[in-house]
């Protein structure tokens, strides 16, 4: 946390050896993670390592048991989630509620408190980007799986977040819906969105992260640029990981 | 069995005279119930929707208390108001005893429970399906319940369905709070404990078969609604 | 917002719903604006269904409605103490003298009365017809024929206890082996009589009216002490300001008043006159 190199971005969220447990069990054990503007990070580990758990900490969604989490370059300033970076999240199975299209992101927008005369053009702006504008009217529980994900990618992108964090985004999707929406988290990156995500798919963390973190059990194994860490000797854990995930780019 | 022959065809040649008594006695019916059920459901929407979400020292306390009003019985609830507004209780300068607006008080006591303690259990299990994905946004626990009441506002309309069936077949609490007053607070239960007590036991049964038939004629309104809003609105769990 | 178009017809059907029902009360404030009063009266009166008859001939007379809350004696009684009643209208003498002398009524004054009959299964296992009322209860202990007691504090209650006494029987020791206290009303009574082929003791009134007699019929009639006397009493201003004395007197007044005594004589079931004239003159 002291001498950063010159030119390394601002942090946004820090934990330090931060654990969460559900009653006995451990979800997450003494995590240390740096979130950096910038980053696309993505969260590979298989079902039950804790990439959800991590997410929901770094969103600030779910306290930590013990450890620490600061919001900003100092790890002290434990301040309160608003006064955070600003977060979005998009979760495996989407939740539209039962209303239109249109009504579901200027929801999100007036929750946010975005004033009124902003709210119309930035929802409509959203829903050209992810290609639904003409299904604006539409009752969001009508549409297919693909367009649903993609309506909630809106509403989080026309929140404008400094951090977009998705919990196995395209895990529910077929082929063709799963390119729609990685396209878009593609997109949203290259604009200067802060991604974290967590994925079981290792040709997604490869097209997509700029850093790969590996949780086995509740712990950080890996942390790793992603260049490295598809090319270094990782630990044993890892690796077979990799080797039986490699199937199924 | 020929009494409930000779009752339902009672029942309908009732129906056909349209007999203007009976007429304000079903109105009265409809009025004084509808009523309670307006006021209950947005004193018992609030408080389902609160317990729902709210933490405080107590709260098992109280959500346990409210399970258990429940199965407050009608005559009680009516003793209780009756107690409230009689010119010897606090309320008496209301002077409101023995008037359709008392009944319509004691049936909202009634039926508060009823909607809190369906609409607590509503919001729960949809804040497990929508809760984190609402937080997320920015909402706070209170905007997440209602917002998730306005989503699950079918499952709102058959609480309140469910609640209108219990006021408007209720008759303990509308018997001692409005008095049974011919023409002014008589409704179809009282007509129905009155013509029971009086030994016309066709004419009785007729009044509930007919009290039946407008609690079916609502439901049938409500079902309608639910279908006109067509494929667009999505299975309604 | 946007909304799609069915929720708008929804909220449309809604609000039409909503200012429906309230509309009811619009109606409720517009009839309490007629003058009216609260009377307290017993069911035996008004299953007879003399207040059918007589409060429409009273309303023409006066201009006011009478609003019947119809309890037993006991609870009538109690609602004018409390003062949500303006006139009591019972068949207690006794228990009417009390209310007078703790102060609730400044006077009661005498209006009518009826008689009492005691019916029982046309096979009189107890052998019980006649005149005699007395002679007819304690054959019916001793034979421990079945016997449906009211046992509600009303009128009608007080009446039956009387009679038990004059007969010699004490219930309190030795309940006779048929004696049933259902805590009920006269209707249900009866029900609960013919039901069950018992004797029931009933106002004449009660039971011209009542159609599920089963098997019963008047077996004791006649006996001079079966006439039960009705009396009214303002509830008194003094101990309840609120109450709306003026009106509740006129009532008293018109129907001691030999137009009022009139046509609660007229009064007929099936041709037979229920209530004989009792003001006095």
């Amino acid at each position: 946390m002291n001498a950063q190199p010159l030119g390394a971005a601002e942090a946004l969220v820090s934990l330090i050896d931060a654990s969460v447990h559900f009653g006995r069990v451990p979800a997450l054990q003494e995590v240390t993670l740096t979130l950096r503007r910038g980053d696309c990070l993505v969260l590979l580990g298989s079902n039950g390592s804790g990439k959800t758990s991590l997410l929901r900490v770094l969103n600030g969604l779910l306290p930590c048991s013990s450890g620490s989490i600061g919001f900003g370059a100092d790890p002290a300033s434990a301040a309160p989630h608003r006064a955070g970076p600003l977060a979005a999240m998009v979760f495996q199975k989407p939740f539209l509620l039962r209303f239109s299209v249109r009504w579901n992101i200027l929801l999100g927008l007036w929750l946010r408190g975005v004033p009124k005369a902003q709210r119309r053009d930035r929802c409509d702006a959203a829903l050209r980007r992810v290609g639904l504008l003409d299904l604006a009217e539409r009752s969001a529980t009508a549409l297919s799986g693909g367009q649903q994900q993609r309506l909630a990618i809106a509403r989080a992108w026309a929140l404008r977040p400094d951090v977009l964090f998705l919990d196995e985004p395209t895990a529910s999707l077929d082929p063709s819906a799963k390119r729609e929406v990685e396209g878009l988290i593609a997109t949203i990156a290259a604009e200067g969105v802060t991604v974290v995500m967590s994925t079981h798919n290792l040709g997604q963390a490869k097209r997509l992260a700029t850093r790969v973190a590996y949780l086995e059990a509740g712990r950080l194994v890996v942390d790793l640029p992603v260049d490295r860490f598809f090319n270094d000797v990782l630990p044993d854990q890892a690796t077979q990981f990799l080797r039986g995930e490699l199937a199924w780019p | 069995m020929s009494t409930v022959a000779d009752s339902l065809g009672m029942a309908i040649t009732l129906v056909m005279q349209a007999d203007g008594a009976l007429l304000q006695v079903v109105g009265l019916s409809l009025h004084v119930s509808g009523m309670a059920c307006l006021v209950g459901s947005v004193v018992g929407l609030c408080l389902g929707a609160w317990l729902a979400v709210s933490r405080f020292p107590g709260h098992g306390v109280a959500v346990w208390l409210l399970n258990t009003l429940l199965a407050l019985p009608s005559v009680v609830v009516g003793l209780l108001v009756y107690l409230l507004l009689s010119r010897a209780g606090p309320l008496g300068s209301w002077g409101i005893l023995f008037t359709p607006t008392a009944m319509v008080i004691a049936q909202s006591v009634l039926v508060v429970p009823l909607i809190a303690a369906l609409s607590r259990r509503l919001v729960m299990s949809a804040l497990q399906d929508g809760g984190d994905q609402l937080r997320s946004l920015g909402a706070s626990p209170m905007q997440a319940a209602f917002l998730l009441l306005l989503h699950e506002r079918m499952g709102v309309l058959t609480i309140l369905l469910t609640a209108f069936g219990r006021a408007i077949a209720e008759v303990g609490a509308v018997m001692i709070v409005g008095g049974n007053i011919d023409g002014v607070t008589r409704v179809m239960t009282t007509t129905i404990a009155l013509e029971t007590s009086k030994g016309d036991l066709p004419l009785a049964l007729a009044l509930g078969a007919l009290l039946l038939a407008v609690v079916g004629a609502v439901n049938l309104l409500i079902g309608a609604l639910q279908s006109r809003g067509g494929p667009r609105t999505e299975a309604l769990a | 917002m946007a909304m799609i178009s069915s929720q708008r017809r929804t909220a449309f059907v809604a609000s039409y719903v909503i200012a429906l029902t309230c509309s009811g009360l619009l109606l409720d404030q517009a009839q309490a604006r007629d003058k009216f009063i609260v009377m307290a009266s017993t069911t035996s009166t008004e299953q007879s269904g003399l207040f059918a008859y007589l409060l429409p001939a009273f309303k023409q007379a006066s201009g006011i409605d009478v609003r019947v809350v119809v309890l037993g004696t006991g609870q009538a009684l109690d609602t004018g103490r409390r003062g949500d009643a303006d006139v009591v209208f019972v068949h207690d003498t006794a228990a009417e003298e009390k209310f007078v002398a703790d102060g609730f009524s400044k006077k009661r004054l005498p209006v009518m009365y009826n008689d009492f009959v005691l019916v029982g299964p046309a096979s009189d296992p107890a052998q019980a017809a006649g005149r005699n009322i007395a002679a007819a209860l304690s054959k019916i202990a001793r034979s421990g024929a079945a016997f449906v007691s009211r046992g509600d504090k009303s009128g009608t209650h007080a009446a039956e206890l009387r009679f038990w006494k004059v007969a010699g029987v004490d219930l309190a020791s030795a309940k006779s082996a048929g004696y049933k206290d259902c805590g009920c009303g006269m209707g249900p009574s009866l029900n609960m009589g013919s039901a069950s082929n018992a004797y029931v003791l009933t106002d004449r009134g009660t039971w011209l009216n009542f159609k599920n007699r089963g098997e019963l019929k008047v077996l004791v009639e006649g006996d001079r002490t079966l006439l039960n006397p009705y009396g009214v009493m303002v509830v008194d201003a003094a101990k309840h300001p609120h109450v709306k004395s003026a009106l509740a007197q006129t009532f008293a007044d018109w129907v001691t008043s030999p137009a009022g005594q009139k046509v609660i004589a007229s009064y007929r079931i099936g041709g037979e006159q229920v209530f004989f004239p009792g003001a006095a003159k």
